[in-house]
């Protein structure tokens, strides 16, 4: 048999909104104003609550944690095209995403204050929405199961899974991408590609010409997007929603975004980072080119963005306010949730720890 | 009563509990079409259907991981490790998340699952394949660590294995596999998981065992009996996380003196906890110091040499003499 050429692939990248809010007009999606309003309103609630947080943590009323400033746009949009039933699982920069499937601020303050209650979603909320996920990559296999789930069941949910540039470099990120290709499960995994994880630039982290195209050895399709443009983030995840929920497998989307701060508030940037390359990916940022957009639709005004600016300092508020006033809550919470039924010697190791608690109080 | 081997004992839970809930579903590694390499499996395929049977691609760490999506979505996931030696691949999903999405969420999302291992030495297998690393997964709370020691309790811990509402490493003695056969009931019975079995009441001493060392464990005692006359009491842990301490301390109260009798390594093992635990709970009733008769503190030899590290009937008998004559 002579030297043939068995398969070629190519990589298709997605842009609707340019850096200046231009639309292409061919690929707009057909959304009605009141879900481009919330879409944007999504975006702007992260960054007002991201803000917020930064300035919590410098202050000490709250502990580290990794804003996600300029990437509101994956997580975001992807919300805005999902179903209740879908499956959310998040990695740690999808803010946007998580308040717009219905996460009360409050819980987000809690989570980055160190306690595991801000975890505990109203039901109806975390039915279908996992919490953060700090091994990086780990998530992805769990995606495929819950998509081998929905399947089994005959159910009509699919599965949005996130991670990182950095997460495609894990041995977990290949083997759920193989698992949900084999088993053809209803995935959509959406690398936020924000060009660094921690200090190690995109071009260390894989030799790949692309994400995007690591989908490919799992034959699955695979596009990249430009990740800071909300309306391409929609189409893409719409699409691939579209073809897991119609028995056609999982998708995987490369969305190149930036990570406009630090890594999380321990880290400083200025350590492995140029400023320009910072103040360049400003002027690319997704909610800039997304008002431009609205306001050449005539659906946005000035005085529209100072009111909801206003609105979302006053949800912050009082969201930080009912942060502040919870009561503290029990110290032993950690003995009750090892096992659905506490063993006898679990129950004996949190009486000595109420009394050495109790005694240290009183001291 | 029909007299099963562990492996068909083991198949008759998975099957009972595949027929009793349909949310039950196998994965791992040549578990279907080829009924898993020691055939343990055999068979549930043909009668539950690839759906439910499924022979997945060759990584450990997706097994649990996807297991752990399954039972996010409430399915009860059984998945198979092929060998634990493979099973550190997963390990991470294991204490990173199959432990802990309880604690995470305070129970809001849960992972009731099972990983089936086999373990443990005395099949002249290559290396990787003959190790005991029960003290790995009983140190990370969250999970719990069960080791049948032969068909009827294996069948039995199973059926309460599939259906507890955590995570659970069900680990199956490999050399007892095929080398004996059980009476197990037709009608089905549950073993619940946390309690240990007092084997044979006895006044002298306690001996602690499970899984594999269970029958050389037995034979040291018959043997003893015979001899020195002295009455035993016999504990098999069955689970070994969460521990039955309440158990052994009950029996060392009795008795006064104990030997534990463990194939992994002696270090930092379940043997060096029960101590500990009967530090705890009955150092007063001592009459002699706790004996672990354990494996060495050495990497798992290759299978030439390998019947030496286990502690074979003569040993056994030796430290329980000792312990009894101290």
């Amino acid at each position: 048999m002579p030297r043939q050429t068995l398969a070629e692939f190519t990589i298709e990248s997605l842009q609707v909104l340019d850096e200046d809010g231009r639309v292409d007009a061919a690929l707009e999606p057909a959304l009605e104003p009141d879900e481009l309003l919330r879409l944007y309103r999504g975006m702007s609630r992260a960054r007002e609550l991201d803000q917020r947080m930064l300035k919590l943590q410098r202050q000490g009323r709250i502990g580290t944690f990794g804003p996600c400033i300029g990437q509101e746009a994956v997580s975001t949009a992807a919300a805005l095209a999902m179903r209740p039933d879908d499956w959310f699982i998040g990695s740690f920069r999808e803010l946007g995403g998580r308040l717009m499937r219905g996460e009360p601020m409050v819980n987000t303050l809690h989570f980055h204050n160190g306690w595991e209650e801000g975890n505990v979603l109203p039901p109806e909320v975390g039915r279908r929405m996992l919490p953060l996920t700090i091994i990086v990559g780990s998530q992805v296999p769990h995606a495929a199961g819950l998509g081998y789930a929905a399947k089994y069941r005959g159910e009509d949910a699919a599965v949005v899974c996130f991670m990182g540039d950095g997460a495609t470099s894990e041995g977990d990120f290949h083997e759920g991408l193989n698992f949900a290709a084999v088993w053809q499960a209803p995935v959509v995994f959406i690398s936020q590609n924000n060009q660094w994880a921690i200090s190690v630039p995109r071009e260390k982290q894989t030799h790949s010409r692309t994400l995007a195209q690591k989908g490919i050895a799992y034959d699955m399709p695979c596009l990249q997007i430009d990740g800071n443009d909300a309306l391409a983030c929609y189409v893409a995840v719409s699409e691939a929603l579209a073809r897991a929920r119609a028995g056609g497998g999982p998708t995987f989307i490369e969305a190149v975004t930036y990570r406009l701060m630090m890594h999380t508030t321990a880290d400083d940037p200025r350590k492995y980072r140029d400023e320009a390359q910072e103040q360049e990916w400003w002027r690319k940022e997704p909610l800039l080119r997304f008002r431009q957009y609205l306001t050449g639709k005539k659906l946005w005004n000035d005085k529209q963005e100072e009111a909801l600016l206003a609105e979302l300092r006053a949800e912050v508020d009082t969201a930080v306010k009912a942060f502040e006033e919870t009561a503290a809550w029990p110290p032993d919470r950690p003995f009750e949730h090892v096992f659905a039924t506490m063993h006898p010697a679990l129950a004996q190791q949190r009486q000595e720890f109420l009394a050495h608690v109790k005694e240290e109080a009183d001291a | 009563m029909p007299k099963l081997t562990m492996v068909q004992a083991i198949n008759l839970a998975l099957r009972e509990e595949m027929a009793r809930d349909e949310q039950v579903v196998l994965l791992g590694e040549d578990i279907g079409v080829d009924g898993g390499v020691f055939r343990v499996t055999d068979g549930l395929l043909d009668q539950f259907g690839p759906g439910r049977v499924m022979d997945t691609p060759l990584a450990e760490s997706a097994i649990l991981g996807s297991a752990i999506g399954m039972a996010l979505a409430g399915l009860r996931p059984v998945a198979e490790m092929q060998f634990s030696g493979f099973s550190y691949l997963m390990f991470h999903q294991w204490e990173g998340n199959a432990t802990r999405y309880r604690s995470r969420t305070q129970g809001q999302h849960t992972c009731p699952l099972v990983v089936r291992m086999p373990y443990g030495g005395g099949v002249r297998a290559l290396e990787h394949h003959s190790e005991s690393r029960e003290a790995v997964y009983a140190h990370v709370p969250g999970g719990k660590v069960v080791m049948p020691s032969g068909p009827r309790n294996a069948r039995a811990l199973l059926l309460s294995a599939i259906r507890d509402p955590d995570p659970v490493i069900f680990m199956e003695p490999k050399h007892s596999y095929r080398s004996f056969r059980e009476e197990v009931p037709e009608a089905e019975e549950v073993q619940p998981l946390g309690q240990a079995h007092v084997v044979q009441a006895g006044d002298d001493l306690t001996v602690v065992g499970w899984g594999a060392m269970m029958r050389p464990l037995l034979k040291a005692a018959e043997e003893i009996k015979t001899a020195d006359g002295p009455s035993l009491e016999i504990i098999d842990l069955l689970t070994i996380s969460p521990l039955d301490s309440a158990t052994i301390c009950a029996s060392v109260r009795k008795t006064g003196r104990c030997v534990i009798v463990q194939e992994a390594p002696r270090s930092f093992s379940v043997a060096s906890e029960i101590i500990a635990r009967i530090n705890d709970d009955a150092l007063l009733y001592l009459e002699a110091p706790v004996r672990r008769l354990a494996g060495y503190d050495v990497v798992t030899p290759y299978f030439g040499r390998e019947k030496n590290y286990i502690a074979p009937v003569p040993r056994i008998v030796r430290a329980m003499r000792e312990t009894l004559a101290y």
